[in-house]
């Protein structure tokens, strides 16, 4: 292979053939292009002329350099040019693949797969064996060094780790052998980085693959000044970038979608960038990760836990007559200590039901109202955490007393007790060390609490169990009751200063977290977390998916609390007995480094610069430019003027739009063609039913009734034509007959508001359910429902059953009855206005109801009784002899009569008042 | 161009938007046949024309003593003036003219018969007398010889590369019209016209031209050939070219209508892509004019 710079020659002798160029510049310079004949009478006013120059009868030179560049881009494609072109020095001996196979890899993990898939193809192409390691999944022992092709069909399989390769360099100081190494970096610095690469310089020649893609890495959301802090960071500093990043969680529906997005931006020369993102506590508390958008990799996702949920919680205090004594209120240090972790509820208790807080807080409630008892009971069952404070309300009522309370966690005795008061023995009491099993164990206990008062709790066998903290004396201060999911909490104190300095001090405060009824502050840390285990739940893979974990080994606390995954605390959402931990691969202290290489070492981007074919682009370049010489040559000669020249250049222009064009002036025709029928001639319309049994009838009996018309009046429609009320535009008819089917489909929103404003301005619609010879003993058939389900979302004015008087009895015959092919149904026509029955001056016509009634209804079949054939013929029996045809006549007397209306308005109702008002005028 | 009668019938076409035209006869005493038109003007004939006022020096025998006897004056009754005129028609049909430039244009030669006919027809509505030179078609009148004048134009076959009209064939004292491209040698043209003029016949010359010969919008290497194929031109750079022909084009023109200044002929281009209309008309005005 040639290779000249950026371009090389597969067939480089064929380059010879440029030699030729000269020659064939002077031959064709030589001979001039060949002349026309031409019939010409005026030649005898030509002889006698002399050319004055003599260049024509050579090519000129721009013609020559056409066909020049044309045959030598022809030659030059010929002889196999490829950019880009791939000088593989053929290497000898075994190849080490090696990955890092991180959570960083993941970002272009199938640019990295074929970069792979090329290493190895040119390997088996040199004839060497082959071995590919990915560094978090190491085969243990010796390199498997194998052909090269066979490795090929592992690489799907292949997927990169969540966490960071363990132990590597003592890995790479065991291999053992001679070979070249390909080391496709994820781009981070490591601590080992630099031992294996010793370990594998020692072994033969290193390059390494990199890919410029930046690296980002989203810390942990943390909840701060009420609004969520998030911190992003990335591997270089160089340049500034807008990145997105999205905040996924379950709507309520259930249905996992993006809650909120915001942007981040990076400045040039920094690595951090830090948003506040501000969301309502409803859409706070669902959202379950943030994700960077665009970027497939575990460090770009962040899974929240409990840290970011902000609870609910509703304070109800028992009677709030003691007006602005702030400090007794005994909401108020709850309110405190609750404030700046939990949003707090106000209500009454039956509104905070309704919106299922987190916890529900009873400070000195005795009584809760029956109804809302119940309510109450259910919501706990469901998960419900109640938390109820003694006091003297409490103390003084019959609150489960007798037999145990369902919401309250132990029976109390009478009154409670005080102690170290004025009127009391005896000290005030401090609180005992609390229990192991207790939800508190391991709070410390301030010297400064004590404990004036109380309620007592009877004995009970099951009063230990349920204490869970306890007065220096034994007795409880804290009893707990578990019902169904839920729980109820007593603190036999009350919540404000009253009774005890317990709401005073910090223990309090952590007693409310323990019990969950406020948030956790962010990360716990080791010591917390010493000693527990923790199952996951929802697993976080290398692309930043979040998946099931399925069943995986518990993990202790204290592997957590150390905040680096790796494969045996895989990055995920774990649970534990009562609060969920994240662990993600970015933590809020990770810094993200880019790896840094030897300059003896080639760095090579992941982007493999393709051979490619110039061939193809050379040869149908050097056509283009034949095609090109053919024309020139043309006008040259002077053969290319008038039209012909116009056609080519017309044929260029349009060659690649012809098609388009045409599709459009298509659609315009036909679409232009539509309205200019329908409004060239009065057309009558009928709607597509989609039946098209009855579509053929309704087109039928328009032509009929249109014949009709034509006969005895001055209406001449057009052919009939059936509309789709989806797609054609309606406003251009005057009349549409709808015949109903059982099984019609639905117009959409958009035919309807078509339809509603057809209606409003002017249109008329037969609804015909074609039914009127079962449907007349007053039942509701198939069509009328419908009907009914047509019609519901149309603007359909108050109907009536058409009166006697109506102007459609009289708009051209005088009728009486309107059949069709039935002759039974009642027709239903929009209500004349109240009032306006009162005769004017005895006329016995209406004259308020002059408007065209937008809808008529019935289910005569009138089409049916209208129908003609192609020969003119009536296709439908109607009635029997004489009478049938008869009513054949009322029923097309009676599609005159409303063609007449639709078209006259109100002009026939006025007509009748002509002779009085001339009558009126006369006298 | 198919037979004799379309081509009479475009003619006739052509023909009748036009009153009907009178030809003038300036030298009446030689060839003056009394014909059935009168001239509207006073003269021998037998229609009225008008009565005016007897003047002195008009003969007594002349005055109408009906008219004279309801009024003081003596009236003369005068009768309108009437006479038939000949007229030479000569079409140029050699293989010059058969040459149209576009498919769109009628030949030369088909727009030149067409009015040669139409000037016929116009004539013989007229009264006139009119012939085809070159045709043994001497002046006559009436629909025969309409007939015939069609059927020669139509059955006449290519005779030279370039024609030339018969001077002697035209009657002394008549009019002639002569339909042609001139655009071959002017010598024999010039002679005919010498001799009309000599013989006192007055006329117009149309040099029928097709646009191309006038645009001469050609380009490149060409060979010019005549229609019938013996006189070639060769050129290397047609475009060249363009500038002299044009010049040469308008210098023949402008030795036709010197000619014809000379003579007291009229002259007139007439472009096949232009309506015939026009160029008729302008005919039947020229033949008009010349009283």
């Amino acid at each position: 292979m040639l290779i000249l710079g950026p371009i090389g020659f597969t067939a480089p002798w064929i380059l010879l053939g440029l030699i030729v160029l000269p020659i064939l510049w002077l031959l064709l310079r030589a001979v001039p292009p060949a002349p026309i004949r031409r019939r010409f009478p005026g030649v005898a006013l030509l002889l006698g002329l002399k050319d004055e120059e003599h260049q024509a009868d050579k090519t000129p030179w721009w013609l020559l350099l056409l066909r020049s560049l044309a045959i030598a881009a022809l030659i030059a494609g010929f002889a196999g040019p490829v950019l880009n072109p791939d000088p593989r020095t053929a290497a000898s001996g075994p190849l080490l693949v090696l990955m890092d196979g991180t959570w960083s890899d993941a970002r272009d993990w199938p640019r990295r797969i074929e970069r792979v898939e090329q290493a190895l193809d040119e390997a088996a192409r040199d004839g060497r064996t082959a071995a590919l390691v990915v560094l978090t999944d190491r085969p243990e022992g010796e390199l498997p060094f194998r052909a090269a092709q066979s490795w090929k069909a592992q690489l799907a399989g292949l997927t990169p780790a969540p966490w960071a390769p363990e132990g590597a360099a003592d890995w790479a100081a065991r291999l053992d052998g001679a070979f070249d190494t390909i080391w496709l970096s994820d781009g981070l610095a490591y601590d080992w980085r630099a031992e294996v690469l010793t370990a594998l310089e020692a072994r033969g020649a290193v390059s390494v693959f990199e890919s410029p893609r930046p690296i980002y890495g989203l810390r942990p959301a943390a909840f701060e000044d009420g609004a969520i802090a998030l911190s992003l960071t990335r591997a270089r500093p160089e340049g500034a970038a807008t990145v997105t990043v999205a905040a996924s969680g379950l709507d309520p529906n259930g249905v996992e979608r993006e809650l909120a997005t915001a942007e981040l931006e990076f400045e040039d020369g920094a690595t951090e960038a830090e948003l506040s993102l501000s969301l309502p506590p409803e859409l706070r508390n669902r959202v379950s990760r943030f994700e960077v958008i665009g970027t497939r990799s575990a460090g770009a996702v962040t899974l929240t836990d409990d840290a970011l949920k902000r609870r609910e919680v509703a304070l109800i205090a028992g009677q709030d007559d003691r007006e602005g004594l702030e400090l007794l209120n005994p909401t108020h240090y709850i309110e405190q200590a609750l404030d700046p972790v939990a949003d707090l509820l106000d209500g009454s208790l039956s509104e905070v039901l309704l919106a299922n807080p987190d916890a529900i807080v009873l400070a000195d409630v005795a009584t809760v109202p029956a109804g809302q008892a119940d309510q109450l009971r259910e919501w706990v069952e469901d998960g419900g955490l109640l938390v109820r404070f003694a006091g003297p309300r409490v103390a003084a009522s019959d609150l489960s007393r007798d037999r145990e309370e369902p919401l309250m966690p132990v029976r109390l005795r009478a009154g409670g007790r005080s102690v170290g008061g004025a009127m009391s023995w005896g000290e005030p009491k401090t609180l005992r060390a609390f229990d192991a099993d207790s939800p508190f164990s391991g709070l410390s206990i301030p010297e400064d609490v004590s404990v004036n008062a109380q309620v007592l709790a009877e004995p009970d066998p099951e009063l230990s169990d349920r204490t869970i903290a306890s007065l220096a004396d034994g007795t409880p201060l804290v009893t707990r009751k578990r019902i169904g999911a839920g729980q109820v909490v007593l603190f036999h104190v009350t919540a404000n200063a009253e009774w005890s300095s317990l709401p005073l001090s910090g223990l309090f405060v952590s007693m409310l977290e323990r019990l969950a009824v406020s948030t956790r502050p962010s990360q716990p840390d080791a010591e917390e977390l010493a000693g527990t285990t923790w199952t996951i739940d929802q697993r976080l893979t290398a692309f930043g998916q979040v998946e099931e974990a399925g069943t995986l080994p518990g993990v202790p606390g204290e592997r957590l609390a150390a905040g680096e995954p790796g494969p045996e605390a895989p990055p995920g959402l774990y649970a534990g007995e009562d609060r969920r931990i994240a662990l993600n691969v970015v933590g809020p202290e990770t810094s993200l480094t880019p790896a840094i290489w030897p300059a003896r070492i080639p760095v090579e981007g992941l982007r493999t610069s393709e051979e490619r074919s110039l061939a193809g682009l050379l040869l149908s370049l050097g056509l283009g430019l034949l095609a090109l010489d053919v024309l020139a040559a043309l006008w040259l000669a002077g053969r290319l003027t008038g039209p012909r020249a116009a056609a080519v250049v017309a044929a260029l222009a349009f060659m690649p739009l012809g098609g388009e064009v045409r599709a459009q002036q298509a659609a315009a025709t036909t679409d232009e063609g539509f309205a200019v029928d329908v409004t060239s001639e009065v057309t009558l319309a009928h709607v597509l039913t989609g039946n098209p049994e009855v579509d053929r009838v309704a087109a039928a009996g328009l032509e009929g009734l249109g014949q009709t018309l034509f006969r005895r009046t001055s209406v001449e429609p057009a052919a009939p034509v059936g509309v789709n009320v989806e797609e054609d535009e309606l406003a251009l008819l005057p009349f549409l007959y709808w015949p109903v089917t059982a099984d019609m489909e639905r117009p959409s929103d958009e035919a309807y508001a078509k339809l509603n404003a057809y209606l409003r301005t002017g249109g008329m619609i037969l609804f015909d359910t074609r039914d009127a010879d079962v449907s007349s003993a007053g039942g509701a058939t198939a069509t009328s429902r419908m009907l009914q389900e047509l019609a519901r979302p149309l603007d359909i004015p108050p109907l009536e059953q058409i009166p006697d008087d109506h102007v459609l009895t009289r708009t051209f015959y005088l009728l009486q009855d309107f059949p069709g092919r039935h002759r039974e149904g009642t027709i239903w026509v929009e209500a004349a206005p109240p009032g306006a029955e009162e005769a004017v001056e005895g006329m016995p016509f209406r004259d308020l109801n002059d408007n065209v009634t937008p809808v008529v209804i019935g289910g005569n079949d009138w089409a049916a009784a209208w129908a003609v054939d192609e020969q003119g013929r009536r296709m439908f029996p109607v009635g029997r002899g004489f009478a049938g045809e008869q009513q054949r006549e009322i029923a097309l007397r009676f599609g005159v009569n409303l063609i007449m209306h639709v078209l006259t308005g109100n002009y026939k109702s006025d007509q009748v008042h002509v002779p009085a008002l001339l009558d009126r005028l006369g006298n | 161009m198919s037979d004799p009668v379309t081509l009479r019938s475009r003619a006739e076409r052509l023909a009748a938007p036009f009153p009907p035209l009178l030809a003038g006869a300036r030298h009446l005493a030689g060839s003056v046949v009394l014909g059935s038109h009168g001239r509207r003007r006073p003269g021998h004939g037998d229609e009225f024309w008008q009565y005016r006022t007897a003047v002195q020096g008009d003969e007594a025998r002349n005055i109408d003593w009906r008219r004279s006897g309801r009024s003081d004056a003596h009236f003369i009754r005068q009768m309108e003036w009437q006479a038939a005129q000949s007229v030479t028609i000569w079409v140029d049909t050699s293989a010059s003219m058969r040459f149209a430039s576009t498919r769109n244009l009628p030949e030369k030669r088909f727009r030149a018969s067409e009015l040669g006919l139409a000037l016929a027809i116009l004539l013989n509505q007229a009264g006139e007398r009119f012939g085809l030179m070159g045709h043994d078609l001497p002046a006559r009148t009436g629909e025969l010889q309409l007939m015939r004048m069609a059927e020669a134009l139509e059955r006449s076959g290519p005779g030279g590369e370039y024609g030339a009209p018969v001077a002697r064939e035209m009657p002394s004292r008549s009019r002639a019209v002569f339909l042609s491209d001139f655009l071959g040698d002017i010598a024999p043209a010039r002679a005919a016209l010498t001799e009309a003029a000599d013989r006192g016949v007055s006329g117009m010359l149309i040099q029928v031209l097709d646009p191309q010969e006038e645009a001469f919008p050609f380009d490149g290497r060409t060979i010019f050939e005549s229609i019938g194929g013996t006189i070639r031109h060769e050129t290397l750079k047609a475009r060249d070219l363009r500038g002299r022909y044009l010049e040469r084009l308008a210098e023949r023109k402008a030795e036709l209508q010197g000619l014809c200044r000379a003579t007291g002929w009229q002259y007139s281009t007439h472009h096949t892509d232009h309506p015939a209309t026009s160029i008729l008309l302008w005919a039947w005005s020229a033949l008009e004019r010349v009283v």
